[in-house]
């Protein structure tokens, strides 16, 4: 594809990858689960298995919005000794097909560069500046090549800082839409859609599921008359579920906690998780463009599909 | 001027005040930057809806709402709470000590007053479920106590660490009704409790409700878990107006989350002459290991720098990363490593000054107000007891001849109040067994113990 292309029709790498490999397979992994050496192969087989955008979670703590399966991911990388500067230079080193985003949460993002002072190795309390800031993760962000930035603690009310550095910087910032997000809440946050609109599946938080909860159905529905790229995600883990999901509207569908189950069965065996990454990836993408299939043949109980 | 006319001028005074207290209320921060709305998309419109029930119920008072809160508080739980006088305290210290009595309030703490409102006013909201989070479990035993008074069924999120050093707090919760769930992630202990509580509500925000327990978390509530204590520092105006004649030179409580110190501060906070002292866990150091992830105290006030954790921009123990450390303290209640972003605000404008004292002289003015007043206060409120002694304390001591004495010394002047947030009972296995192990000078013979 034309980068010159790229930049006249779509507002940004994010929602072309979308657009143009329509319906887009969004992954996730936790970075430095179990190791940042690792994590490359692994974006690297997800890239290769046909992953259209790739989101590397950045990890934090206390991540509030995620089910066990991420959250026990978080804890394996940060056992590791996983942080933002290696997490950088993992980036730094990435040479990948689909454009990668960075998920984290704020705290993370105020915190990055904020510390001239000795390591804390040396047993001292961090001192970081006086305020919290959010430009150096993000110039350091843009600098590495990512493309987005997704912060699941961040609801639109709160995100002008970083809206306005991702601006200057050329980054999509990703809000997220809730079951819950309805009435001139949607309007506002689907007003200001950067990349494409996260739809949050169902209620609760981040982990494989069994089904396609029938709130995706409903969001979809509600979201059908903006105009703009909408991913699903939450409780998506099978080909089966990104076909119903774009056959329900959907731009793209993400899947995180299903891919973070096969690292964790796999522990240090690299390869084989690398392999079973790669045919998971293809195996979402196929369903995906199996529900884009039955929407253009099955034409008389299917919606038109969206232009182009 | 006739009667009416004051009456209408006094009226549309309060009128005028109300509207700045609404407006100044309205606001997700405190100054600039403390507070805010730091959550998941998906709980944004619970947080909308709970603004608009904490300003029609709570700041309006619609359909009689704070009427029944008071009522309530009255008749199930006991208020209004002494002040009392210290008479050795106040002889040792050579000056006028009193002690807000907030453990005899039905349930043994202060929590009691937040627990009740909020589940009431879930219950004026029309939700059908409470939940919660709770460290030391006096805010689950609180909880499960309202929830099981106002007929709501309850589940208490507790980490597995605390859940095994407070056994009798899970049983009182388990006798009122209330679930109780462990949370087995990272070191057990309330921030972990706080994440799964938070990951419950953003499941089932639509009937439910989260009580949360202190002054912490997204706007509204900072607000109103301070509102619903404030009645603490309301009551303390009063009583010292009435005892003593005037307003306390200084007032001091202590800090974990800072539920009971903004409760009692909140009255004080324009009273510029009212010296206002957040006495905060020291543990055994105020060193923070950033390797290990630990910090072995909560002086989150003292020493913390500003972030973002469960909702709020606030001051907190993190890593120069942005990782949050485990915090330590000998009193679990104290054990948390962020603090009310309004209390991060109040210290940063210079009208709160944080202190802090160590596990040692926690426990000694947990040994010393049980000794001398006959009074078993909760390890949290021990701090508070610890620094007075720290900052008043040498009037009575001829045997060391004299002590090192605070900066603050001679600043708490001449008239007192120490908030006693809550009772010692649950405290006395992990009182028993720190004392073993330590030379405190306030100390009963160990060897009663051991008969």
């Amino acid at each position: 594809m034309s980068d010159a292309v790229t930049e006249n029709e779509y507002d940004s790498d994010v929602e072309a990858a979308i657009r143009e490999n329509h319906p887009a397979l969004i992954t996730y992994i936790t970075a430095g689960d179990p190791s940042l050496e690792d994590t490359k192969e692994y974006v690297e087989a997800l890239d290769r298995g046909g992953s259209d955008l790739i989101e590397l979670g950045l990890p934090f703590s206390e991540p509030i919005a995620e089910g066990p399966t991420i959250q026990a991911a978080i804890n394996r990388a940060l056992a590791a000794g996983t942080t933002p500067e290696g997490f950088f230079e993992l980036v730094d080193d990435l040479e990948t097909e689909a454009p990668l985003l960075v998920m984290t949460y704020y705290n993370m993002i105020l915190q990055y560069g904020g510390s001239e002072a000795p390591r804390a190795s040396d047993g001292r309390a961090a001192k970081p500046r006086d305020k919290p800031e959010v430009r150096p993760f993000v110039e350091r962000a843009a600098g590495a090549g990512l493309s987005g930035i997704i912060v699941p603690d961040l609801p639109a009310e709160e995100a002008g800082p970083l809206r306005a550095a991702c601006d200057d910087h050329g980054l999509d910032l990703v809000f997220i839409i809730a079951p819950t997000t309805e009435g001139q809440r949607l309007d506002d946050i689907m007003s200001q859609v950067s990349g494409f609109a996260y739809v949050q599946a169902r209620l609760g938080t981040t982990g494989a599921r069994a089904n396609v909860s029938s709130a995706t159905h409903e969001s979809l529905a509600r979201l059908e008359e903006y105009d703009v790229p909408k991913a699903v995600g939450f409780g998506v883990s099978e080909g089966d579920h990104a076909a119903e999901i774009v056959e329900a509207g959907a731009d793209g569908v993400i899947v995180g906690s299903a891919l973070v189950d096969i690292i964790a069965e796999h522990g240090s065996d690299t390869g084989a998780a690398a392999e079973r990454l790669e045919a998971k990836a293809a195996e979402l993408k196929r369903g995906a463009r199996r529900g884009a299939d039955s929407l253009t043949v099955d034409g008389e109980d299917a919606p038109e599909p969206e232009q182009p | 001027m006739s009667t009416g006319d004051h009456e209408r001028t006094h009226e549309s005074n309060r009128e005028r005040e109300r509207e700045r207290e609404r407006e100044r209320n309205a606001d997700a921060t405190f100054g600039d930057d403390y507070g805010g709305q730091y959550v998941p998309e998906a709980l944004m419109p619970a947080l909308q809806e709970l603004e608009d029930a904490y300003e029609r119920y709570v700041l309006e008072n619609e359909d009689g709402f704070m009427d029944e809160f008071h009522e309530r508080m009255r008749d199930f739980g006991g208020r209004p709470t002494p002040l009392q006088r210290a008479d050795r305290l106040s002889e040792r210290y050579d000056r006028e000590i009193y002690l807000k009595r907030e453990d005899l309030l039905h349930g043994g703490a202060h929590k009691l007053n937040n627990a009740l409102g909020q589940v009431l006013l879930a219950k004026y909201m029309g939700k059908e479920r409470i939940i919660a989070e709770t460290g030391a479990g006096q805010h689950g035993t609180a909880t499960a106590m309202a929830a099981a008074h106002l007929d709501m069924p309850c589940e208490i999120y507790m980490g597995r660490t605390d859940i095994n050093r407070q056994r009798p707090n899970v049983y009182r919760m388990r006798m009122n009704g209330a679930e109780v769930n462990p949370v087995t992630a990272g070191s057990g202990t309330l921030k972990e409790a706080i994440n799964e509580t938070m990951r419950d509500w953003a499941t089932t925000v639509e009937h439910t409700h989260y009580v949360i327990g202190s002054i912490v978390g997204p706007h509204p509530f900072p607000k109103l878990v301070r509102d619903f204590q404030s009645v603490i520092g309301d009551e303390i105006r009063e009583q010292i107006r009435e005892e003593a004649g005037r307003l306390p030179d200084s007032v001091v409580a202590c800090a974990g989350g800072g539920s009971n110190t903004m409760g009692t501060f909140h009255a004080f906070v324009r009273d510029d002459d009212v010296d206002l002292y957040a006495v905060e866990a020291g543990g055994s150091s105020l060193e923070i290991d950033a390797e290990e992830g630990l910090a072995p105290n909560s002086a989150t006030l003292s020493t913390g720098t500003d972030g973002v954790l469960h909702g709020a921009m606030t001051k907190l123990l993190q890593s120069e990363e942005g990782q949050i450390v485990e915090s330590h303290s000998v009193s679990a209640g104290l054990d948390y490593a962020g603090v009310g972003p309004e209390l991060a605000h109040l210290v940063e404008t210079g009208r709160v000054t944080p202190v802090n004292v160590d596990d040692d002289a926690a426990l000694n003015g947990f040994h010393r107000l049980s000794n001398l007043e006959g009074i078993i206060p909760a390890l949290e409120s021990s701090h508070a007891l610890g620094y007075l002694e720290r900052a008043a304390g040498t009037a009575a001591d001829t045997s060391s001849g004299q002590r090192p004495r605070d900066e603050h010394t001679d600043e708490l002047g001449d008239l007192v109040v120490v908030n006693v947030s809550g009772r010692g009972d649950k405290d006395l296995e992990t009182v028993l067994e720190e004392t073993e192990k330590r030379d405190l000078e306030a100390a009963p013979d160990v060897e009663v113990f051991d008969a």
